[in-house]
């Protein structure tokens, strides 16, 4: 009795609970509307079901429970019941398999018209290559991936040299274009996924998968990975920027052609040195940092990073609010004047001596280690080195306090928030892997043992 | 009755016993060879599945085809021999002295030892001569595929010393005619499956 | 020389009786045994990973609260709990736990028909359940790649336990297929050869059907498992490529090139899928007798439910990429795949109209065991309906990867098989141990597992709808989801907490029965199938005393007309039916009335 009761309130409830509910698809901003349908008449033919079937059941409980002289009905089977019930439920498979192929059908055929872009995934960051004049991307390859040719593009391919290379984890798109993605992997599969989009599909180390859409609403979406890739897997974020045509076109513009990236200058250090002179005097003639001024030791930092930190300052991603050390880097990075002073400087300063630190923090060496093995390692690699393949700078031998200061920072929310910090939200999340202070200091006194 | 006849049976219509005073078995023949028929269709899907592996992987661009070594041929007749030797066994079992039939079947085990012996010696050659497992797809899928060969028929090997040793401990050969007959129809299903597997590798 | 069968054979099959505490109870041959063993074993790792899946909770629902686990330990928790809920739990627990004791009693064997066999089987089990719990005390702790274990991440450094924790999984998994391949053979084995005298196929109760169609799954489906396990331990400890493409790792470019990760998802998706229905098929069969009993009537539809049955089976074997629609794979298999995948919803759908019409016009007993069976009925038709959902390729396109796949696949292999597994506990908890468990408490327990897990899973739907990716160990910031998504997160977490503990009311139950329980009698529901008509109670070894049981009718002979009780066992004579004076039944120890 009762339980006919409960299964009559959760027929209502499942009912009330979805049509009350906040909690739906967000706004679709492709034109894959045709999805939104299919799924809708899913929706509308499971829940009839639904409803019925659990009604009905009720209805048995509550009717059929045992009484006194009552006895159950002998019925074997009932061979006509069972074939109109199985042609039913046929037909409305077929209402719901139907439009699905028909719309799976438009899916797998590419329109003509559409342009192609590449999504490269890698642990745990997306970059994006777009064919330039010429309408098509140069050949690339996993086994050719350096780090000055991230994307692995043939060098004698000539389609390849006026492709657009885009490092940032922000891609744009034209609006009302439709576009075909290429989805290229370097190590493990991943996911490009935009839940406005509706379309996903996984990339895969050793070939191109794709997809394709149009672009229908303007604006700034996330993109998301939805395959299981390490541990990195809830971090790897990105963005797509629908915007109109004349918009992405000086966006695309702005970005650097392949040629470009492969023919650049080398840096000018003895410039870097002269401009030292400025920094020598917190970090140290050597960049071996110095505690009492809160400058941490900068020698021996890879320049890939050193260049990016420096930009953060001079472009107010670092140094904001509650960061007051940081606040003095932003004025000293701006006497660097343009991106070439900030390479200069960059590569000066890896030329320097690297003597590790002499360390100041100590803590359960066994803790942090088990902390970094499990969490920072895959990013920072076993030795602490670092490494420009996910972007994580060299942390052994490095300053011990300054990487407690900086992961207090990233937990606080006063450094890795902003839009423009590409990497620094994953740290945020990682930081969470130390529970405080004591945690952030068992790792460093593990950094410190790995030097 | 056929299976599918059986399936369509009304069971609340009849009572009573069907198929007379006898107990249900599907199969007339002994539960040890209907577990040996279905774990000879487990084996298959393994080893179709390897196959089919085989010939999805050999699509791909990097495959570059192993010259199988002519010594398979050698070690294809062995175990052919053992083959020839088990049916022969099971053939004489009721017929035949103790003698014959210990012969036939300690024939059979020797030529089976043989033949791993034999596909050892080939895996000896063929690293000497450079093709490791490393090196290609291919050759990965020769050691693989003749290896978990050779494990199953390390697997028959086990139940062949135990009817060994009870034969030697002086079990009449007619008691072992179960243990003959299995062993014979393992050992057929297993030359079956290698002459494929060569055949595969052979040809691509 | 044709063979003689058991039952005319003079000697009748060797029973290997205990000779010491050691033989009777440790490495026992007897199938009941072997069943509880099995069945323990199973329990015992559940709870492992109930306990790993509340971490998980705990960190979802209150990120900022709890401090139990870091990321790498969030994945570990992931993996092993999927892993082990899955393979460990409920496929040992339903064909090594039920099948062992339920074959033969329900066959009418004495045994299965290698006994040292089955015993190697729950022995070799229980070593892969070490191996795969060493895991968690090597370096690097067990794998963290998910349940489906996917090439290159499971190998790559960046996923945690990529180096030991891998191996002694893929370890663990074939010393398990070898323990299931041992137990499979001797389960179909028995039905096909050793069903008693006048017990034809069509005469079976449907728990057999499910645990043999099942069984035949299990044993061709593995083999893709153990096949993708030993070709991915090559990989990742001799260097092959098979599933290995050129791939960097941490910066560093790895020595594979031209595998292939797709060919691996097939192979490991060709198990995957027939797993599913390894696992629901003896939970239809088992929820099917459970229902019919407590319902005295027949199941409706007999034939219907063995066709439907075997069509199920053979169609889990065709559908498999249906896991893969995103996967990069020719985008030309979605139209195959989902057209078969939305057909064998017919006969999945044809099992859940006779359920609900087997209790039409029927004689419910609303006791702890229907509770469940019936509760079963709506989680199943509530989890079967979202899969036409995700089946349907392009609606798989938004919802794949996100919490709808989630809550649908723990709605229909988490909460029905579970909801099955304690409806068939309490039901044959008086024939396994003579005494009744406390229905009250039973009941109570229904109450909370079954409101608990609905209010787990329908909010989860919804997370899905929004977008919420799986497998994340924090959202963080996302620009399309509200901030009321971490309150449903916290109030899904609060419901799986109260669901985990409250799993306690059935160890008490079943322990403090063993030695209070009332004495429950050899057939306290009046149940016409033959486990229920052992001379002793509970079955001793040999089941049947001194002759072996004969079967005149099918299993099924509730409510007969013109018979004076409702229910004829199927071992009475078919003009014997017992007249009101000789009943087989003993109204004093009719429990199925009692506690109502």
């Amino acid at each position: 009795m009762a339980l006919a009761v409960v299964i009559l309130l959760l027929v209502i409830g499942s009912v009330v609970f979805h049509f009350a509910s906040p909690w739906w698809f967000t706004d679709i901003a492709s034109d894959w509307g045709s999805i939104d349908f299919t799924i809708n008449v899913t929706f509308w033919i499971t829940g009839i079901v639904f409803v019925i079937l659990n009604l009905f059941l009720a209805y048995c409980v509550y009717k059929f429970r045992q009484k006194d002289g009552h006895k159950a009905v002998y019925e074997p089977e009932n061979h006509k019941l069972e074939t109109s019930l199985s042609v039913v439920t046929t037909i409305g498979v077929v209402a719901m398999l139907a439009p699905g192929l028909f719309v799976w059908a438009s899916f797998v055929t590419v329109p003509e018209t559409a342009t192609e872009y590449e999504v490269m995934g890698q642990q745990w960051q997306w970059a994006f290559r777009y064919p330039g004049a010429d309408g098509q991307l140069g050949f690339a390859e996993t086994a050719l991936v350096t780090e000055s040719n991230p994307f692995g593009v043939n060098l004698e391919d000539p389609r390849g040299q006026d492709d657009i290379i885009v490092t940032q984890p922000e891609m744009h798109l034209p609006v009302g274009k439709p576009v075909k993605a290429l989805l290229r992997s370097n190590d493990t599969l991943h996911n490009y996924t935009v839940p406005q989009f509706r379309v996903k599909m996984d990339l895969v180390p050793g070939l191109v998968s794709y997809l394709w859409f149009d672009p229908q609403k303007e604006g700034r979406y996330d993109i998301m990975c939805q395959e299981l890739c390490g541990i990195g897997h809830f971090i790897m974020r990105g963005a797509v920027v629908i915007e109109p045509q004349e918009d992405y076109d000086i966006w695309l513009a702005a970005q650097p052609t392949f040629a470009e990236t492969q023919s650049m200058a080398p840096a000018n250090i003895a410039a870097g040195q002269a401009a030292y002179a400025i920094c020598a005097s917190c970090h140290g003639a050597e960049g071996e940092g110095n505690i009492a001024l809160n400058s941490p030791k900068i020698a021996g930092q890879q320049a890939w990073y050193l260049e990016r930190q420096l930009n953060y300052f001079k472009n107010g991603v670092r140094g904001g609010p509650g960061d007051t050390n940081g606040a003095m880097m932003v004025g000293m990075a701006n006497t660097l004047v343009d991106d070439a002073a900030v390479r200069n400087m960059s590569a000066y300063i890896a030329t320097l001596q690297d003597t590790p630190s002499t360390p100041t923090i100590t803590g359960d060496v066994a803790n942090g280690a088990n902390i970094y093995d499990s969490n920072c390692a895959a990013c920072h690699l076993d030795s602490g080195d670092g490494t420009w393949y996910t972007d994580a700078p060299k942390l052994a031998g490095m300053s011990d306090w300054y990487f407690v200061t900086q992961i207090s920072n990233f937990r606080a929310g006063i450094r890795g928030l902003h839009r423009e910090d590409d990497y620094g939200e994953q740290m945020v999340s990682m930081a969470t892997a130390m529970s405080g202070l004591e945690e952030i200091e068992d790792v460093a006194a593990y950094i410190n043992t790995l030097q | 009755m056929s299976l599918f006849k059986e399936l369509t049976v009304k069971p609340w219509e009849r009572k009573g016993i069907i198929g007379g005073l006898k107990a249900e078995g599907t199969f007339d023949t002994s539960p040890e060879k209907v577990a040996l028929v279905f774990f000879v269709v487990v084996a298959s899907v393994i080893f179709s599945l390897f196959a089919v592996s085989y010939l999805i992987r050999m699509e791909l661009p990097d495959w570059a085809p192993l010259t199988e070594p002519t010594q398979l041929w050698f070690n294809t007749v062995l175990l052919v021999l053992s083959s020839v030797f088990f049916q022969w066994a099971r053939n004489i079992t009721k017929t035949d002295s103790n003698k014959n039939v210990m012969t036939a079947f300690v024939g059979a085990g020797l030529f089976a030892i043989m033949f791993i012996a034999g596909q050892y010696l080939t895996w000896e050659n063929l690293q000497a001569e450079g093709f490791y497992m490393t090196s290609n797809p291919a050759n990965a899928f020769y050691y693989l595929l003749t290896g978990v060969h050779a494990v199953h028929l390390l697997g028959g090997l086990w139940v062949w010393s135990i009817g060994l040793i009870r034969m030697i401990s002086g079990t009449e050969a007619k008691e072992l005619k179960l243990s003959i007959e299995l062993c014979a129809f393992y050992w057929h299903f297993l030359l079956i499956i290698w002459l494929i597997m060569f055949a595969l590798m052979a040809n691509t | 020389m044709a063979y003689v069968p058991l039952a005319d054979q003079d000697s009748e099959q060797e029973l290997h009786h205990p000779k010491s505490w050691v033989t009777e109870w440790v490495f026992s041959q007897d199938h009941k045994v072997i069943a509880i063993q099995y069945g323990g074993i199973a329990i015992a790792v559940g709870i492992v990973a109930l306990v790993l899946s509340l971490l998980m909770r705990m960190q979802l629902g209150f990120p900022d609260t709890f401090d139990l686990i870091d990321p790498s330990q969030y994945y570990q928790s992931v993996t092993m709990h999927g892993m082990i809920m899955v393979v460990y739990m409920l496929t040992a627990l339903l064909l090594g736990g039920f099948g062992n004791y339920m074959i033969p009693l329900m066959v009418g064997a004495r045994d299965m028909v290698f006994p040292f066999l089955n015993m190697l089987s729950v022995w070799t089990y229980f070593l892969s359940v070490l191996i795969l719990l060493a895991s968690f005390f090597v370096t690097g702790g067990p794998t963290g790649a998910g349940w489906t274990i996917y090439p290159p991440q499971a190998t790559m450094a960046g996923t945690p336990g990529h180096d030991m924790g891998i191996v002694l999984m893929l370890a663990s998994l074939a010393v398990f297929i070898v323990a299931f391949t041992m137990g499979g053979l001797n389960y179909v084995t028995t039905i096909l050869q050793y069903r008693c005298r006048g017990l034809t196929m069509m005469r079976l109760p449907l728990t057999v059907w499910g645990l043999f169609i099942a069984t035949i799954l299990g044993l061709f489906a593995f083999p893709a498992l153990l096949v993708s396990a030993v070709m991915m331990l090559f990989d990742t400890l001799a260097g092959t490529s098979f599933f290995m493409p050129a791939v960097i790792e941490a910066g560093t470019p790895l020595d594979y090139n031209g595998g292939s990760p797709i060919l691996f998802q097939h192979l490991f998706w060709f198990f995957g899928h027939p797993e599913v229905y390894i696992v629901a098929l003896p939970a239809f069969g088992l929820v099917s007798d459970v229902l019919s009993t407590h319902a005295r009537k027949n199941i409706f539809g007999y034939r219907m439910m063995v066709w439907a049955l075997i069509a199920i089976g053979g169609l889990s074997f065709i559908v498999w990429a249906h896991h893969m629609y995103v996967s990069g794979m020719h985008p030309y298999f979605g139209f195959f795949f989902a057209t078969t995948t939305l057909i064998i919803a017919v006969p999945t759908a044809l099992k859940v109209y006779n359920w609900v019409l087997t209790l039409w016009e029927g004689d419910i007993r609303l006791n702890a065991p229907m509770y469940f069976a019936i509760g079963f009925i709506f989680t199943f038709i509530h989890g079967g309906l979202t899969g036409l959902f995700l089946g349907n390729v392009v609606i798989d396109l938004p919802l794949s990867d996100t919490y709808f796949v989630v809550a649908h696949f723990h709605m229909v292999m988490g909460v029905s098989p579970v909801l099955v597994l304690f409806a068939a506990l309490y039901h044959w908890y008086p024939k396994v141990t003579g005494r009744m468990f406390n229905e009250p408490m039973a009941k109570a327990h229904f109450w909370i597992t079954f409101l608990g897990t609905y209010a787990i899973y329908l909010p989860m739907h919804y997370l899905g709808f929004l977008g919420v990716p799986r497998r994340y160990y924090a959202l963080g910031e996302t620009d399309f989801i509200p901030e009321s998504a971490q309150d449903l997160n916290a109030a899904i977490t609060i419901a799986a907490l109260i669901v985990g503990v409250a799993q306690i009311l059935f160890f008490i139950n079943i322990f403090w029965s063993l030695r209070y329980g009332k004495k429950a009698g050899p057939n306290p529901w009046g149940s016409a199938s033959l486990e229920w008509q052992t001379p002793d109670t509970p079955p001793v070894h040999g089941n049947w005393g001194a002759e072996l049981p004969t079967v005149y009718r099918w299993a099924y002979d509730y409510s007969v007309p013109g018979a004076h009780q409702d229910f004829i066992p199927q071992n009475v004579p078919e003009n014997e039916e017992p007249t009101a004076d000789e009943q087989h039944f003993d109204p004093d120890h009719d429990q199925s009335k009692a506690n109502l």
